[in-house]
């Protein structure tokens, strides 16, 4: 089968995480791998293992259209918004892992089917991508609930100068996510980052408040579905601790360690990201049939 | 006269101390009495900060809101100020409110290391002309010039100083000496220092920090916050009298408020327990203290323990989930110990 043809935009950490699956990938090849620094390392990396490099960032996908059906955008939640207008309108399938808010909301396991009828597609964030798959299976459990809250760590050293600045537009999608395929009345969301040496792995703890007190058994058993479904994509997926329920509340804490690709280990936060975005291509290029036509 | 600006987070650090249930009443009588007392500037809110009222780290009684309309009321010549957490707290939920409602001093809080998390937040609050203080907590974790490379990176934000939090309690005023030196020398703003007593040193460390160039301290009254307490306002404005510093305000006014007001409405006395001690050798977040406790009560594992554990793993303000994870495993390396 012919493989399908992507862009990487952003040539950080995460698009050349990005590239590392996609040359793995059986559907997908690397046709353009952008950016705008010139002295990116990892414009210098990807020219390496030969592939085709611009410093032109999205230009360089309106010089030559034909050379991409799907377009990963690995840059900032605001040069998202002007890559979509553009991308948008020369029908790219647009693979969003900023913080936009912009495109669909998608989680793989929730929604990947509906998803490939989008054109823009958004990953939400680290911690959307790790914990909403959880809180929707606590929602499913516990139907009332009316709060759920969710606290993520992450290792400094996985968090670019991206994440760094886009930190508003991280709590803010990260809370319309949970809320969003949850339906949760209301969600909050927070993000620490610690610099401890060795860096920590991705840590995420959901908190839901509940009145009844829930059958832990139930919750137990949903979870552990979401941990099985979640690991086809992203392996390094886990229970740390919990469900458990006390004082009105029911808590988990649930962990991702990364693939290793690119970025270390402890990247899970970010693991969790590119897994999700290709996860979703593959199936994207599935079933365009490798001729670049609409699902 | 040299004169030390004196901030006053009673109702902000001091959240920590009421388990986040500051009344209304409270507010407005502490308020009331600041304002009277010649306060410059007066912080309110969560314990840490706008925003942070949650599951993890404790529900605050009122919202942050909610606590910056009652104080601003009271308030005519003290300003008003908020602290943020970026991560918890953001401009449009919470800067922009409080900054509308009356807030006109703004500290944007990070952990020592990360500086480029403020970068928006120092922004936003510089450019419609309000104060942004950039703060920098659990600084006994980093050195001198790396607490410097971060200070600067925050003074090019636009912040109009620099707060260095002791929020462990856990340095000692050699080391206060040494961090307020390189921020003094190195930058064009202002310099602050924000005390916790683990160590029973907050006093001593105010000192130190003034002595060594700071222009503002940031105190709470009757020490009266996280973990084993501040930097007591009315103590430190004595010693700063008595050392030839001018405050613009009198120790006596200050007592008064200290004895009539706050000693009514706190849950316990300010003091250097066990767990608070440990927490400063541990270098853990003060406000971890009570949580701690709980969690130990419930698995049956010494707080303390509990705290050196989250100091060696080198756990920072905002991770309070990770208490109840490391009183699990230690509960659990306790059982199997004893098989």
């Amino acid at each position: 089968m012919e493989k399908v043809k992507v862009a990487i935009l952003g040539t950080g950490n995460i698009g050349t995480d990005l590239l590392v699956k996609v040359m793995r990938s059986s559907h997908l090849e690397c046709s353009l791998f952008a950016g705008r620094s010139k002295d990116s390392q990892g414009i210098a990396r990807a020219r390496e293992m030969g592939i085709s490099t611009s410093t032109d960032s999205v230009d360089a996908i309106l010089r030559d259209p034909g050379c991409c059906d799907i377009v990963f955008d690995s840059t900032n939640a605001e040069s998202h918004l002007k890559h979509a207008l553009v991308l948008g309108k020369l029908g790219k399938f647009m693979l969003d892992l900023t913080p936009s808010k912009l495109g669909f909301m998608c989680v793989p396991i929730l929604n990947l089917k509906e998803s490939l009828s989008h054109q823009d597609i958004n990953l939400i964030t680290c911690g959307g991508q790790s914990s909403i798959p959880f809180a929707h299976a606590l929602m499913v459990s516990c139907p009332k609930t009316e709060y759920i809250e969710l606290a993520s760590s992450i290792a400094s050293k996985s968090a670019g100068p991206s994440t760094r600045i886009n930190i508003d537009e991280y709590v803010l999608a990260t809370r319309k996510g949970i809320e969003h395929f949850t339906g949760v009345k209301r969600a909050k969301a927070m993000l620490n980052l610690n610099p401890a040496e060795p860096p920590i792995n991705m840590h995420n703890t959901l908190y839901m408040e509940t009145k009844d007190e829930p059958d832990i058994g139930t919750i137990r058993k949903n979870v552990l579905a979401v941990v099985e479904q979640m690991k086809r994509y992203t392996p390094g997926v886990h229970i740390v601790a919990g469900p458990v329920y006390e004082e009105g509340r029911v808590t988990l804490i649930t962990s991702v360690i990364g693939a290793g690709d690119f970025l270390p280990k402890y990247a899970g936060n970010l693991d969790i990201m590119t897994c999700a975005a290709v996860a979703v291509a593959e199936e994207y290029a599935k079933r365009t049939d490798g001729k670049g036509a609409k699902p | 006269m040299k004169e030390i600006l004196i901030i006053d987070s009673t109702l902000r650090d001091g959240s920590h101390a009421m388990r986040h249930h500051f009344t209304a009443e409270n507010v407005r009588s502490y308020a009331a009495a600041a304002e009277s007392a010649g306060v410059k500037v007066l912080v309110v809110g969560h314990g840490n900060g706008l925003g942070a009222s949650s599951l993890q780290i404790g529900k605050s009684l009122l919202s942050d809101m909610e606590y910056v309309s009652i104080a601003m009321k009271e308030l005519k010549n003290t300003k008003l100020g908020v602290l943020t957490v970026p991560g918890f707290g953001t401009v449009k939920d919470d800067l922009e409110p409080a900054i509308k409602a009356g807030a006109e001093v703004v500290f944007v809080t990070c952990h020592c290391t990360e500086a480029d998390t403020t970068q928006k937040h120092i922004e936003y609050v510089s450019s419609i002309g309000k104060e942004a203080i950039g703060v920098l907590m659990m600084t006994h974790m980093l050195s001198p010039e790396g607490l410097l490379e971060q200070a600067q990176k925050m003074q090019g934000y636009g912040a109009s100083g620099i707060l260095l939090m002791d929020s462990a309690g856990a340095s000692l005023p050699h080391d206060v000496t040494a961090k307020v030196s390189a921020l003094k020398k190195g930058l064009n703003v202002k310099v602050g220092f924000h005390a916790h007593n683990n160590l029973g040193m907050a006093v001593a460390n105010a000192l130190a920090a003034v002595e060594a160039g700071a222009a503002f301290i940031d105190t709470t009254m009757r020490g009266y916050g996280a973990g084993a307490g501040n930097c007591p306002m009315e103590i430190i404005t004595a010693v700063l009298h008595k050392s030839g510093y001018a405050t613009g305000m009198d120790e006596f006014a200050l007592m008064g408020i200290s004895d009539g007001i706050v000693a009514k409405f706190m849950k316990k006395p300010i003091e250097i327990d066990g767990v608070r001690l440990a927490s400063g050798l541990a270098g853990v977040f003060s406000g971890f203290c009570p949580i701690a406790e709980r969690a130990g009560a419930r698995f049956g594992v010494d707080p303390k323990e509990i705290l050196m554990e989250l100091g060696r793993r080198k756990i920072v303000a905002g991770q309070e989930d990770y208490i109840t994870e490391v009183a699990i495993e230690l509960a659990k390396r306790k059982k199997e110990t004893k098989k």
